[in-house]
C-alpha cells in the first residue's frame, strides 16, 4: 500500500471525484432501500409481525389473502397436526370508514349509511375518513394484538385495537367510534397496538365474530387463513393434503398481499440495476486509472516489485475509495432519512441498509478487478520503453 | 568468477518488415569493481544489452549469468527477486514515482530491495546526492538534474551490486551532467559494485576503465578508452 497510498494524496481531485460518484451511488442505495424496506412495511408489516411460523390459505386461493376462505373444521383440524403448536383464524377484509369522537354522532352517521349507504348529513359526512384493513382474530389467542394503550380486544364486545399509524397519522384515540361505509357497523375503539399495515393502510384489530359479521353481514365460522405456530416436525404438505389448504411459511405469504410482488419486484430491479451500474463505473474508473498508470507500474514491476504486490496496492486503493465513499454515502443517506416527513413510505433498518453498503463495495471491487488482468499484463519493459522495445 | 558474464548472447525481433537482430554474439565479461560504458550510436543494441543484463528482457541466444545467477534459464520469479536484489536502474528520464517525494522515491527502493533500514538509509542517500534539503518534494517540484540524483539515490539505496545507468545525462545540462557522472563514477570505486553506463556520446566514454563500443548489435571494441581513464572533470561537449 506504499504506493497506493500517496497515490491517494497525490492524486486526491481525481479520486474524490470518484469517491463523490461513489457517495451519491451510496445515498441513492440507501433511500431505494428505505423505500423499500417502507413500502414493504407499509404493505405487509401486520403479517411480518404475526407470531406465526406459517400461514395456511384455502387451496385453491393461490395463497391470495383476496382469495382465501377457510373453515372452523380446518383451523380446528390443523391445531392437531404433529409439529402444530397452535393454529389461530385471522379475517382480512380491506374498507373505508369515518371516525367519531362523539358517539351520538357515530350513531347517526351508522344510522345514515343503512339507509343511504353513507353519511349524509352535514354533522356526520365530514367526520374524518379512514381506509382500513379490518383483521378478525380470537380474542386472547396468540395472534391477538398487544395493546400498547387503552384496553385488549374481548370476546362478546365490538371494540377495536388500531394501528398506532391511524392514531399518529388521523389522530384516532381511546374512546373514538369507527363507523364502516356500506356495512354501517359502529365499532368502538378500545385500545392502540404498535404500528401494523397491510395492503398500504393501517389495521384495524377486531374480533373474529366483528369481522365476519362486517364481512358477510352475519357470523359465519370462516376466517381468511389460518395463522400456524409450528416446530420442525410440521410438514405443511401433509397438513394442506387432508385439509384442502396451502401452507406456507410467513414471508412467503407476503406475495399474495395484493400488489407486494410487483412493488417489491420493481425496486429490487432499480437496486439491481443501480448494483450493476455501480460496478461498471467503478471498473471503467480504475481500468483508466490503470491505463493512466501504465507507465509507473511498469517500472514497479523493474524494480523488482512483484505482480501481487502491484495488484494488492491497487485492490487496496479501490478498496479504501469504495468504502470511504460508500460511508459518507450511507452516512448522508441516514441522514437525509431521519428528515424525511412522517407519512413518506420510508424505513430505515440496519441489515438492509449495511447490506447494500457491503454489496456496493463488493461490486466495486468485482468492477476494479477488470484492472487486475491488465496490471497482470504490463510487461515493465515496455512500459519503460513507451511500446518501443527494439534496438536503440 | 566475473559479477557479470554474456556468452554468445543475441537478440533478435520478428517484425511486419522481417526479422530484425538487435544484438549478435556478445561476449562479456565485466567485475565487481569495474566502471563501464556501453558506446554505440542510435540502433547499435546499446540498450537491448543493458535491458537484458537487467532482466527486463530475455536474449533469443547465449547464456547471461549475473551474481553466479543464470538469467537465462530463471523463472519469472526469480527474474523478480534478481531485479530487487542485484540490479538497479537509472534511467534517461528519470523514471520517478510523481505522487511520491524525492524521500518516498529513494525509500521505496530500498523497501522493494528489502532493506530493514529503508527510511534510514533513504535519509543517507538523499544527503550522499546532495538533497537532503529537498526531501519534502516532488519529482515536479525538482529539476531535470535534482531529479536524477534522486533516480541514482534510489538505485543507490538497494545496495544492489550492478548499477544500470542509461543514457543518464541525456536530458541534463553540461554542468549537471558532469556532477551526474561523477556521482555514478564513485559507486565503482569501492570495488564493490560493477556501473555499467550506455551512451552515445565518445567523450563521455574517456571517464571509464572500458568502453565496449557496439554497431549493428556487434562488439566492435572492448578496453580502456584511448590514452586511459580522465577524470570526469575534465570532460568536454
Amino acid at each position: 500500500m506504499f504506493i497506493a497510498l500517496r497515490d491517494l494524496r497525490f492524486a486526491r481531485g481525481r479520486f474524490a471525484l470518484m469517491g463523490a460518484v461513489v457517495a451519491l451511488v451510496a445515498l441513492l442505495m440507501v433511500l431505494l432501500t428505505g423505500l423499500a424496506t417502507g413500502l414493504a412495511d407499509d404493505n405487509v408489516s401486520a403479517i411480518a409481525d404475526l407470531p406465526a411460523t406459517h400461514l395456511a390459505f384455502s387451496a385453491e386461493s393461490g395463497v391470495k389473502f383476496n382469495q382465501s376462505t377457510v373453515t372452523a373444521d380446518q383451523w380446528q383440524a390443523l391445531r392437531s397436526v404433529p409439529g402444530v403448536a397452535d393454529a389461530a383464524p385471522v379475517g382480512n377484509s380491506l374498507f373505508n370508514g369515518h371516525v367519531y369522537a362523539d358517539h351520538a354522532q357515530a350513531d347517526k352517521a351508522r344510522t345514515e349509511v343503512l339507509a343511504n349507504g353513507k353519511a349524509t348529513s352535514a354533522d356526520t359526512a365530514g367526520a374524518p375518513a379512514v381506509d382500513l384493513a379490518l383483521f378478525g382474530v380470537e380474542p386472547g389467542s396468540f395472534v391477538a394484538p398487544v395493546q400498547t394503550a387503552g384496553e385488549r380486544l374481548a370476546a362478546g364486545s365490538d371494540g377495536v385495537v388500531v394501528s398506532d399509524d391511524l392514531a399518529r397519522k388521523k389522530g384516532v384515540k381511546v374512546g373514538d367510534v369507527l363507523v364502516l361505509d356500506r356495512v354501517g357497523l359502529e365499532l368502538p375503539v378500545v385500545g392502540i397496538t404498535r404500528k401494523a399495515n397491510f395492503g398500504h393502510v393501517p389495521v384495524v384489530f377486531a374480533p373474529l365474530q366483528v369481522w365476519q359479521k362486517a364481512t358477510f353481514g352475519s357470523t359465519r365460522a370462516v376466517a381468511t387463513f389460518v395463522a400456524v405456530r409450528a416446530d420442525d416436525a410440521f410438514v405443511p404438505a401433509t397438513a394442506d393434503q387432508a385439509q384442502r389448504l396451502t401452507t406456507v411459511t410467513r414471508t412467503a405469504a407476503f406475495d399474495g398481499s395484493p400488489g407486494y410482488k410487483e412493488e417489491t419486484g420493481t425496486l429490487v430491479m432499480i437496486e439491481g440495476f443501480l448494483y450493476v451500474i455501480a460496478g461498471m463505473l467503478v471498473a471503467a474508473f480504475f481500468t483508466v486509472w490503470t491505463i493512466q498508470r501504465t507507465a509507473e507500474i511498469g517500472l514497479l514491476k523493474a524494480l523488482g516489485a512483484r505482480t501481487g504486490y502491484v495488484v494488492r496496492d491497487a485492490i487496496g486503493q479501490a478498496a479504501i475509495v469504495l468504502v470511504g465513499a460508500t460511508a459518507l454515502g450511507l452516512g448522508l443517506g441516514l441522514g437525509l432519512g431521519a428528515a424525511m416527513p412522517g407519512n413518506a413510505p420510508f424505513a430505515l433498518k440496519p441489515v438492509p441498509v449495511l447490506g447494500a453498503g457491503a454489496l456496493l463495495v463488493v461490486m466495486g471491487l468485482l468492477g476494479s478487478a477488470v484492472s487486475i488482468r491488465r496490471i497482470a499484463k504490463i510487461d515493465p519493459l515496455i512500459a519503460l520503453t513507451g511500446g518501443n522495445a527494439g534496438a536503440r | 568468477m566475473s559479477l557479470i558474464s554474456l556468452a554468445g548472447v543475441g537478440r533478435s525481433f520478428d517484425t511486419v518488415a522481417g526479422r530484425v537482430v538487435a544484438l549478435a554474439g556478445v561476449d562479456l565479461e565485466v567485475d565487481a569493481g569495474d566502471l563501464a560504458v556501453l558506446l554505440g550510436p542510435s540502433g547499435s543494441g546499446k540498450t537491448t544489452l543493458l535491458n537484458l543484463i537487467g532482466a527486463l528482457d530475455q536474449p533469443t541466444e547465449g547464456r547471461i549469468e549475473v551474481g553466479g545467477r543464470d538469467l537465462t534459464t530463471a523463472s519469472r520469479r526469480e527474474l523478480f527477486a534478481y531485479r530487487r536484489e542485484t540490479v538497479s536502474f537509472v534511467f534517461q528520464t528519470f523514471n520517478l514515482f510523481p505522487g511520491l517525494t524525492a524521500l518516498e522515491n529513494v525509500r521505496f527502493g530500498a523497501d522493494v530491495a528489502g532493506r530493514p533500514d529503508a527510511a534510514e538509509e533513504a535519509h543517507a542517500m538523499l544527503e550522499r546526492v546532495g538533497l537532503a534539503d529537498r526531501a519534502s518534494h516532488f519529482p515536479a517540484q525538482l529539476s531535470g538534474g535534482e531529479q536524477q540524483r534522486v533516480a541514482i539515490a534510489r538505485a543507490l539505496a538497494t545496495g544492489n551490486r550492478v548499477v544500470l545507468a542509461d543514457e543518464p545525462t541525456g536530458e541534463l545540462d553540461y554542468r549537471t551532467g558532469i556532477g551526474i557522472l561523477e556521482l555514478l563514477a564513485e559507486q565503482s570505486a569501492d570495488g564493490r559494485r560493477a556501473v555499467l553506463i550506455v551512451t552515445h556520446n565518445r567523450e563521455i566514454a574517456r571517464m571509464a576503465d572500458r568502453v565496449v563500443e557496439l554497431q549493428g548489435g556487434r562488439v566492435v571494441r572492448d578496453g580502456a578508452p584511448d590514452g586511459g581513464a580522465v577524470p570526469v572533470a575534465s570532460l568536454r561537449w
